[in-house]
């Protein structure tokens, strides 16, 4: 469960470069629930996610992770219950270790590490068995450096990182952006999977509308920090590009400039 | 051609700067941390071990406080630039000026010899080895260990988050690794080998000069990027052999340059000498490269 409440953030604050990021943001997004996030450039999402992971602090609110309040932990102190996929597929593994050496760092995500050889033995076959689900082959490459795979497929790993051990919530952060649209729908595919069968709570930025309403339980929008519309249920069946972009105009009373948005 | 006992010194040195460049391997390529304070920290572990053993301490003792020390002065770097934020290199160049004034401090003069007194040397004197040959014997045996130690600090978990934090520190962060404090580890590791290398150098050299840290950074770095021009360091135990290679090879080069009348090169020239040979070592790999691609090109 999240709980974020009347988050405040403005970047550069008394400089003429102060960007009012998150203004009064509040959203509450329950156990087990899937929610899409769409909002134009500049609206909020990146920095709201984020927010959520504690990669910024935010300067008023709080925010609450399962019941727990976190709003002033550092990111690696709230990993535990945070899992997190990047935008650009390169940030979410390290290119110079190997597959099963970014596997063994995730498998201990938000856990003490100690001196023990951190990919043991009885790991590898948990590693297979998890990379044999993607069907890229990856279970025979355990040895082979991260930085030789795909971004396709450096993303799927990234995912099945994310997933590797237990989390309250999951962050994808436009994950499907950078890649070509058939590895991007494998790799939607494939979070859709993990986050039925785990049952995850998770919030996914999206830049494309289509894709916000195919996908996940509930959708919302930001706008200028703030959350212009909230829609879940049978209010969201049937909804198409077109009405969400009418809601949203009726919502704000504001003509949606930013062409992305339509064109998604 | 060089003599046995200049071959057997080059090694001896060799040696004991394959424990700097582990160090320098340690903060430069798994930390990305650019980190000078080893022209400090060499001469501190040298000035420790120095007046330590002079003051009856057990040389090994000595050495060991050697490491502590040197790991303090990486330590210091290492927070000056996670804690106050300055610039890694910048956090290194001031920790390295302020050790010139605490090793004068700790050794009370520019230099102190050590000659007559027991050192780590000392029993294996009674081995029966050539003289020049024990301080090889002992040194090969050091960086041996340091070697295995290393190399299996680098597969541990600790190890292994402060790889990831040196590669990608925000994906480290969100799989809950401190970064900062790994960085703080981790040059303070960096700085604890070279403390130690400035330990034994100072046992076998005979003493401990305040100013005998002046370009260690350079060797360092000369014998880092020399060995992986020969061993490409595609796993860390590769890179750290490399390091030992690359200290070796280099220090014999320095010696066959020195020692080739033709050429007629002096000990003054030491340093050109190592300016040149790093700049051959970062240039050769890629002009090999560049060379392989034309061949390769007029075939097809």
């Amino acid at each position: 469960m999240i709980s974020a409440q009347n988050l405040e953030l403005t970047f550069g604050k008394g400089t003429p470069l102060e960007n009012p990021a998150l203004r009064g943001m509040s959203l509450t997004v329950n156990q087990g629930e899937f929610v899409t996030v769409i909002g134009s450039n500049g609206a909020g999402k990146s920095t709201f996610l984020n927010a959520l992971a504690g990669e910024v602090i935010v300067d008023s609110g709080r925010i609450e992770v399962d019941g727990q309040d976190v709003t002033r932990l550092p990111t690696h102190k709230r990993s535990r219950r945070v899992a997190r996929v990047f935008q650009d597929p390169l940030a979410g593994t390290c290119e110079g270790l190997s597959i099963e050496e970014n596997l063994a760092l995730a498998i201990k995500r938000g856990q003490r590490r100690g001196l023990t050889t951190a990919v043991k033995r009885n790991y590898r076959e948990r590693f297979r068995q998890a990379l044999a689900k993607l069907n890229l082959g990856l279970e025979d490459r355990l040895g082979d450096k991260m930085g030789l795979l795909s971004g396709g497929q450096r993303q799927a790993v990234s995912l099945l990182m994310a997933s590797l051990t237990p989390s309250s919530i999951l962050l994808l952060d436009e994950h499907t952006a950078a890649l070509d649209p058939k590895t991007a729908r494998f790799v939607l595919e494939l979070t859709q999977e993990i986050i039925t069968e785990q049952k995850l709570t998770a919030l996914m930025v999206t830049h494309s509308m289509k894709q916000a309403l195919e996908v996940g339980d509930r959708t919302v929008m930001l706008h200028q920090g703030q959350v212009v519309f909230d829609i879940a249920g049978q209010e969201r069946e049937g909804l198409e590009v077109k009405d969400l972009l009418d809601l949203f105009e009726k919502q704000r009373g504001l003509e949606v400039e930013d062409d992305s948005l339509l064109l998604g | 051609m060089l003599s046995n006992i200049a071959l057997y010194g080059a090694i001896e040195t060799g040696l004991i700067y394959g424990l700097v460049a582990f160090g320098i391997y340690i903060s430069f390529r798994v930390l990305d941390f650019p980190d000078l304070t080893v022209d400090g920290s060499f001469p501190l572990g040298a000035a420790v071990a120095a007046v330590l053993i002079l003051g009856g301490w057990n040389p090994w003792l000595a050495t060991g406080m050697a490491i502590v020390a040197g790991m303090a002065a990486g330590a210091v770097t290492a927070l000056l630039n996670v804690k106050l934020g300055i610039l890694n290199l910048l956090a290194s160049i001031l920790t390295m000026i302020a050790l010139y004034s605490v090793n004068l401090r700790i050794m009370g003069s520019p230099n102190l010899a050590l000659l007559g007194e027991e050192t780590v040397l000392t029993p294996w004197y009674e081995l029966g080895l050539a003289f020049h040959q024990v301080p090889v014997a002992l040194f090969i045996l050091v960086t041996f260990i340091a070697l295995v130690l290393l190399w299996r600090f680098m597969k541990s978990e600790v190890g292994l988050s402060m790889r990831a934090t040196g590669a990608n520190a925000r994906m480290a962060r969100a799989q809950g690794i401190a970064t900062g404090a790994m960085i703080v580890l981790g040059v303070a590791l960096s700085n604890g080998l070279v403390g130690l290398a400035g330990a034994l150098f100072a046992q076998s050299q005979g003493a401990a000069d305040v100013t005998m840290g002046v370009g260690v950074i350079v060797i360092g770095l000369a014998s880092l990027i020399g060995g992986e021009a020969v061993i490409t360091p595609s796993t860390v135990l590769r890179a750290l052999i490399a390091c030992v290679v690359g200290a070796i090879v280099y220090r014999l080069a320095i010696a066959f340059a020195l020692n080739a009348d033709i050429l007629g090169l002096k000990a003054q020239d030491l340093n050109l000498i190592t300016a040149i040979l790093v700049t051959l070592a970062i240039v050769l790999p890629g002009f090999r490269n560049t060379v392989r691609a034309r061949l390769t090109r007029k075939k097809a």
